[in-house]
C-alpha cells in the first residue's frame, strides 16, 4: 500500500480524535482514520499533535490505529450529474451507499460523487489555440432537460488550449481539453470535473446590488417581505410552526433555476417525503419535473454530528458552481441550528472555553461566513448568477432571543418569524406580520412596479399599515369588548380579517392555491383593497358593517384564492366588477 | 492475516485486568490496558464474581473510561475484574421474546431462562438510509376521537405524549395500545415496553392492561424501574428499540413501541455527563441531547420492501409543566408531532386532556382524505383547529368584558367550545369511536356555528355534512 501514515489515535471521545505522532498533515486535511478507513478531517494542529473530526460513527476506534493522509482538503466534486441526486453530508451518493451497505448506512463506504459510467453528450465550445481564461465556458453538457451544464474552466488558471475534444459523448473522466497555463510550461488536463473545498467561497468577477425579487408564490412572502435573488432570510419558528413546510413551499415553487435542499439534522421521512414528491411535481414555468432542478443533501438527526457540520458547507459550495455557470440557485437549510448545535457538541468534545449557552465563541464568526456567500454575481465567464439563502433556525422554546437566532439576524437582511399563535390557528404559513421584516423592499419595487403593477408599493403600504392600525384596535376590543368601538374602526378589524383569510393564508396541498404568480397576487390585494376603501367610504355614508359584511361577494373574495387560477387572471376583473356593482348598489341605499 | 487480527482480538477480549484504578459514580477508570475500541463492551466482575457489564465511553492512551450499566456499588479498587470484548454492546434477539419480561440490558426479570437468540445485533443500531424509508401513510385508527380526528396517528410515525405528573398519559397509551387498528387488515402486530426510571405499580397497570385485553404474549417488556440503576436507563430504549427493529425487519410484524418516561431517560444522560465533566448547554443537559434522543426516535418508520414497521408512542413528562424546557422541546423538533395534555382540562374532567391546539401530527396530511378515511377529514380538521382558536380568544376576552358583552356571534362560538371539549373530545377510557362517527361528532360542532363562518370547508361539504344537529338560530342583526 502506498497510503501515508500521517499519524495514530491517541484519544477517542465521540466523533472527535486526538491523534499523536503527526508527521506532516494539513490544516483541514481529509484523512482515513482505523483499517476501517472511516473519513475525517483535521481541525487543529499542535506540534506533533491533531484534532480530527469524524464524519462516521467512531464505535471501535481504539488509540493505535492508524490515521491515513489524503493530501487534499475536504472537498466536493462538480460536474455533470449533480442534479436530482440525493447526496449525504460529506457529498456520497445515498442511492449508491444504499446498493453498498442496504436500509442501514455502514461505516467507511466510499463512493464516487458522481456517476464514472454514465455518457454525457459534450458540445465544445473551445478550439485549439483559442486563449481561455478562469470561469469560461468550454463546452456544455444537458444535464436534464432543463438545465445545460457548462463546462468551466477551473478558478485560478487561464491559458492557451492546445487540444480540444470534438463533440461526442463522453464520461465526466475523458480529458476534454489540454490546457498550457499562462505561468507554467506545464499543461492540465481539464475533465469535465472540478473539486473545490467545501469552506472556501468560489471567487467571481463582481458582486452586482440586488434588484431582482425571488419570487417563492407565497402570498406572504412575495407582497408583504420579499427577498431579493442573492439575498438571505432566516426563518426562525418553535418546533411545529411550519419551517419545513415554508421550506419545502419555497423548494417546489420559487422561480430560481436551481435548487440545493439541504436537510441538516432533521427527520428521516422529511427527506423521503421530498424524494417522493419532487419528481411527480411539475415546474409551472417549465412543465418539467422539480426533481430536475433540484440537489438534495440529507443528513438527518441519527446520522454522525460531524457530517451535519460538513452538509451546509458541501450545498453551498454546489450552489455556489451553478451560480458560476450563470444560474440563479436558491439554497435552503434546514435546520441551520442543528448545523450550529454540532458546532456546539464538537466544540464542547474539543473541551474549548464556551460563550453563551455553551456555543463556542466563534459561531458569529461561522454564521456570518456562512450567509456571506450568498449574493449576486458577474461571474468569470460575463453572466450573471445568484445564489440566495434560506435558512431554518429552530429556536429552543420558540424564543427568539438565543444565540443562534440572535447572531442569524445580525448577518440576514430578510427575516421571517413564524408565530406561535398563527400556527396554532393552523393558519400556515404562520409567517407573523409584526416582527417579521425585509430590507430588500426599496431595491426590488422597480421591478414589481415596471413587471406587475405600478400600485404595488402604494398597496403594499396601505395593508401594512392597516395591520398596524388593527393590532391597536384588537387591544381595545380584548379591554372592552368589539360593540364598543365605531363602525369605522370596526370596518378596519373586519378588512384585516378578510385579507388574512383571503390572502395570507395558503393552502399549500391545494392545486390552485399552493403558489401564486405575482399577478395574482397582485390582482388580490387590489381587490381586497377596493373592498376597504369603497366600504370605507359607504361607512361614511351611513352603511352600517352588517351590511357590508353580509354583502354576497364577500365569500366570493374569500374563496378567490382557491377557486381563480394563477392563469385566468381575467376572472379577478369580474370579481372586481361585482363588488363594485354591490357597493354601488350598498350606496344608492344611503346615498 | 484477517485470521490473526480474529485471534488477536480474541485473545485481546479473553485478557482480564484485576483492579481499577478510580470509580466515581457509574464510572471506572482504568489505566494501562491494551488500546480499547471506543463504545466496546465491558465485563465488569465484582469480588463475588458477579456480572456488570458496562460500554467505554472514552479512551485515550492512558486511560479508559467505562460506564456501568448496573451501576458501581460494591464494587472495590483492588479487586474488581475487567475484560474487554473487542466489540460493541449486542442484544441477542428473537421473536421468542415477546410474552417475556427482561431488566434494561435485555436480560430476564420474570425468573424464566433466556430465549434463544436468532441473531446477535449491536444496540446502538445504525441510521437507516433517508432513500430506503418507505413514506408512512397508513392510517391508525385508535378509536379516540381528537387523535383519529385532528391529529391522526399514521403507521411508522413517531407520535409522543406531553404529559405532566398525575396526568392520564398512562391511561391513553394504554387505550391506544388496546384500540389501534389499521382497518380493512388483520395484520401480524406486536408491542415493545420500555420502562425506564417508572414506579412499580406504573409497569403493573401496563401489564394488567395488556393482560386483561388478552395481548400479553405480543408484549415484550423492558422495565428498568425507579429503583434500578439510572444509569441502566441509558440502554433500555436501546435494547427495546433493537427488539423491535428485528421484530418489525426481520420478522415482518408491526410494532407499537411504547416508551416511558423519556423524561427520566435524559436525567440519567444529564447524570452521566456531569460526572464526566462535560460542557453543558441548556439546563445542565449535555449539548448532544438532541442527537442522542434523535437515535432513539429516529429508529421508526417503515423501508421500502419490508412489510412490517415501527411506530412509536413515547410518554414524557413535562417538569412543572413547562413545554419549553430542554426535554420536550428537544424532542418536539425531531418527532412527528405531539400529543399535549393540558391539566386544566383535567381538572375539569375532562378526559383525555389532550389540548386542542399545541397537538399536531405532521404526518397525517398525507394519511387522511378520500381513500384513506373520510373526503372530508382534512377540511373538516383544518376547520375545527381554526373555530377552537376562536374559541379559546372570545374565552379571553369573556374573562375580562364578561359574557353579556359578548356579540351574539361570539356566543355561538362558546356554545361551539364548549360541545367540541365535552362531545367530542371527551370519551370514556373504553370507548372506541370509528373514524366516521369521530367525524360526525365534528360535523355536529361545527353545525352550532353559522355556516359562513366555515371558511376552511368546501360548499360541498357543508352541503353534505353540515347541519347534522339543529343549529341554532343565528341572532344576527343589529
Amino acid at each position: 500500500m502506498n497510503e501515508r501514515i500521517a499519524g495514530r489515535v491517541s484519544r477517542v471521545n465521540g466523533p472527535v480524535l486526538e491523534a499523536a505522532d503527526i508527521t506532516d498533515a494539513l490544516m483541514t486535511e481529509m484523512v482515513f482514520v482505523g483499517e476501517e478507513r472511516l473519513v475525517g478531517e483535521v481541525i487543529k494542529l499542535n506540534g506533533n499533535r491533531a484534532v480530527i473530526q469524524v464524519y462516521e460513527d467512531t464505535t471501535g476506534i481504539a488509540p493505535g490505529d492508524n490515521i491515513y493522509g489524503s493530501g487534499e482538503s475536504l472537498s466536493v466534486a462538480l460536474g455533470p450529474g449533480l442534479m436530482g441526486t440525493i447526496y449525504d453530508g460529506i457529498q456520497r451518493p445515498l442511492e449508491n451507499l444504499f446498493e453498498l451497505s442496504g436500509e442501514f448506512i455502514g461505516k467507511g463506504l466510499s463512493f464516487s460523487a458522481l456517476n464514472k459510467e454514465r455518457e454525457w453528450e459534450y458540445t465544445p465550445l473551445v478550439r485549439e489555440g483559442d486563449r481561455v481564461k478562469e470561469g469560461q465556458i468550454i463546452g456544455t453538457v444537458q444535464e436534464t432537460p432543463r438545465i445545460e451544464h457548462r463546462i468551466m474552466v477551473p478558478p485560478g488558471l487561464a491559458g492557451t488550449v492546445t487540444e480540444a475534444a470534438a463533440a461526442g459523448t463522453y464520461t465526466i473522466d475523458r480529458v476534454i481539453a489540454v490546457l498550457e497555463p499562462d505561468d507554467t510550461p506545464e499543461k492540465r488536463e481539464l475533465t469535465m470535473v472540478q473539486s473545490w473545498p467545501i469552506r472556501r467561497p468560489r471567487p467571481t468577477a463582481e458582486r452586482r446590488p440586488l434588484s431582482i425579487p425571488l419570487v417563492t408564490g407565497q402570498r406572504v412572502i412575495d407582497t408583504l417581505f420579499p427577498l431579493a435573488k442573492g439575498g438571505t432570510v432566516a426563518i426562525p419558528g418553535g418546533f411545529g410552526t411550519g419551517k419545513t413546510m415554508t421550506q419545502h413551499a419555497i423548494a417546489k415553487w420559487c422561480d430560481a433555476d436551481i435548487i440545493v435542499y439541504i436537510g441538516c439534522g432533521e427527520r428521516g421521512n422529511e427527506m423521503t417525503d421530498v424524494l417522493n414528491e419532487f419528481p411527480e411535481l411539475i415546474d409551472p414555468s417549465t412543465g418539467r419535473s422539480l426533481m430536475e432542478r433540484t440537489i438534495l443533501i440529507a443528513n438527518t438527526s441519527n446520522m454522525p454530528v460531524s457530517a451535519r457540520e460538513a452538509s451546509i458547507y458541501t450545498g453551498i459550495t454546489i450552489a455556489e458552481y451553478y451560480r458560476d455557470q450563470g444560474y440563479h440557485v436558491a439554497i435552503m437549510a434546514d435546520s441551520t441550528s442543528r448545523w450550529a448545535e454540532a458546532l456546539r457538541e464538537l466544540s464542547g468534545r474539543m473541551e474549548e472555553m464556551p460563550a453563551e449557552e455553551g456555543f463556542p465563541a466563534y459561531l458569529p464568526t461561522r454564521i456570518a461566513e456562512f450567509y456571506e456567500r450568498a449574493g449576486y454575481m458577474e461571474t468569470f465567464c460575463g453572466k450573471e448568477g445568484s445564489v440566495s439563502i434560506i435558512g431554518a433556525v429552530s429556536p429552543p422554546g420558540g424564543d427568539f432571543s438565543e444565540p443562534v437566532t440572535q447572531h442569524t439576524r445580525r448577518f440576514v437582511r430578510c427575516f421571517w418569524g413564524l408565530d406561535r399563535q398563527l400556527a396554532n390557528a393552523r393558519h400556515y404559513p404562520a409567517i407573523g406580520w409584526l416582527d417579521s421584516y425585509s430590507e430588500y423592499l426599496t431595491d426590488i419595487t422597480p421591478w414589481w412596479e415596471e413587471k406587475v403593477g405600478p400600485a404595488w408599493a402604494e398597496d403594499r403600504r396601505e395593508i401594512l399599515e392597516l395591520l398596524q392600525k388593527e393590532v391597536r384596535l384588537q387591544q381595545i376590543v380584548k379591554l372592552v369588548g368589539p360593540d364598543a368601538l365605531p363602525d369605522s374602526q370596526r370596518f378596519v378589524i373586519e378588512v384585516c380579517t378578510v385579507f388574512k383569510n383571503a390572502f395570507l393564508q395558503q393552502n399549500a396541498f391545494d392545486d390552485i392555491d399552493r403558489y401564486s404568480t405575482a399577478e395574482k397576487q397582485m390582482r388580490m390585494l387590489g381587490i381586497i383593497l377596493c373592498y376597504w376603501r369603497r366600504g370605507n367610504e359607504a361607512i361614511r355614508k351611513g352603511v352600517t358593517i352588517v351590511k357590508l359584511r353580509r354583502m354576497k361577494v364577500l365569500q366570493e373574495i374569500i374563496k378567490m384564492k382557491l377557486t381563480i387560477p394563477n392563469d385566468k387572471p381575467g376572472q379577478f376583473d369580474r370579481l372586481e366588477a361585482k363588488l363594485e356593482r354591490s357597493l354601488d348598489r350598498l350606496g344608492a341605499i344611503y346615498g | 492475516m484477517a485470521d490473526q487480527s480474529e485471534l488477536k482480538k480474541k485473545l485481546l477480549s479473553s485478557r482480564e485486568y484485576v483492579g481499577v484504578d478510580q470509580i466515581e459514580g457509574p464510572l471506572v477508570f482504568i489505566k494501562n490496558t491494551h488500546p480499547v475500541g471506543y463504545r466496546e463492551l465491558v465485563e465488569c466482575r465484582d469480588r463475588q464474581g458477579n456480572l456488570r457489564l458496562g460500554t467505554v465511553m472514552d479512551t485515550s492512551d492512558d486511560v479508559a473510561v467505562v460506564q456501568v450499566f448496573s451501576g458501581t456499588s460494591g464494587l472495590n479498587m483492588p479487586e474488581t475484574r475487567v475484560s474487554f470484548k473487542g466489540e460493541p454492546q449486542t442484544l441477542g434477539v428473537s421473536k421468542k421474546m415477546l410474552g417475556r419480561v427482561f431488566n434494561g440490558l435485555g436480560q430476564p426479570r420474570d425468573g424464566g431462562a433466556a430465549p434463544r437468540a436468532v441473531k446477535q445485533v449491536d444496540v446502538n443500531g445504525r441510521p437507516v438510509n433517508p432513500v430506503a424509508r418507505e413514506y408512512p401513510r397508513d392510517f391508525i385508527q385508535t378509536g379516540i376521537s381528537v387523535i383519529d380526528g385532528m391529529n391522526t396517528l399514521i403507521r411508522g410515525q413517531k407520535l409522543p405524549i406531553f404529559s405532566g405528573n398525575g396526568l392520564p398519559h398512562n391511561e391513553l397509551a394504554a387505550q391506544i395500545t388496546r384500540q389501534a387498528k389499521v382497518r380493512g387488515q388483520e395484520t401480524d402486530f406486536a408491542v415493545v415496553f420500555a420502562a425506564m426510571g417508572v414506579k412499580h405499580d406504573v409497569a403493573r397497570y401496563f401489564i394488567d392492561s395488556f393482560e386483561s385485553s388478552g395481548v400479553l404474549e405480543k408484549v415484550a417488556l423492558f422495565l428498568s424501574l425507579a429503583d434500578d440503576p439510572s444509569i441502566e436507563r441509558i440502554i433500555t430504549p436501546r435494547s427495546a428499540l433493537t427488539l423491535a427493529e428485528h421484530l418489525a425487519f426481520d420478522e415482518g410484524m408491526h410494532v407499537l413501541v411504547v416508551m416511558t418516561d423519556m423524561a427520566n431517560y435524559c436525567e440519567s444522560l444529564r447524570e452521566i455527563s456531569t460526572l464526566r465533566g462535560e460542557i453543558p448547554s441548556r439546563k445542565g443537559y449535555p449539548g448532544y441531547l438532541y442527537s442522542d434522543l434523535a437515535e432513539l426516535y429516529e429508529r421508526s418508520g417503515m423501508l421500502k420492501g419490508f412489510k412490517g414497521s415501527i411506530t412509536q408512542l413515547p410518554i414524557l413528562t413535562m417538569p412543572n409543566d413547562d413545554i419549553s424546557h430542554p426535554i420536550p422541546d428537544l424532542s418536539g423538533y425531531i418527532t412527528e408531532g405531539q400529543i399535549v395534555f393540558e391539566r386544566d382540562m383535567h381538572s375539569r374532567g375532562l378526559y383525555p386532556p389532550v389540548a386542542g391546539l399545541p397537538s399536531l401530527s405532521r404526518l397525517m396530511k398525507d394519511g387522511i382524505g378520500e381513500g384513506m378515511t373520510r373526503e372530508d377529514h382534512p377540511h373538516l380538521a383544518s376547520q375545527l383547529f381554526a373555530a377552537y382558536s376562536y374559541v379559546k380568544d372570545v374565552r379571553n376576552l369573556a374573562s375580562v368584558i364578561g359574557e353579556e358583552e359578548l356579540t351574539p356571534l361570539d356566543h355561538q362560538y362558546l356554545d361551539f367550545g364548549e360541545y367540541f371539549e365535552k362531545k367530542f373530545v371527551n370519551q370514556r377510557t373504553n370507548e372506541d369511536r370509528s373514524i366516521e362517527q369521530t367525524l360526525d361528532l365534528g360535523w355536529e360542532a361545527l353545525s352550532l356555528l353559522p355556516a359562513e363562518e366555515l371558511h376552511r370547508v368546501t360548499e360541498e361539504e357543508i352541503e353534505t355534512y353540515y347541519g347534522t344537529v339543529a343549529a341554532k338560530t343565528p341572532e344576527g342583526g343589529i
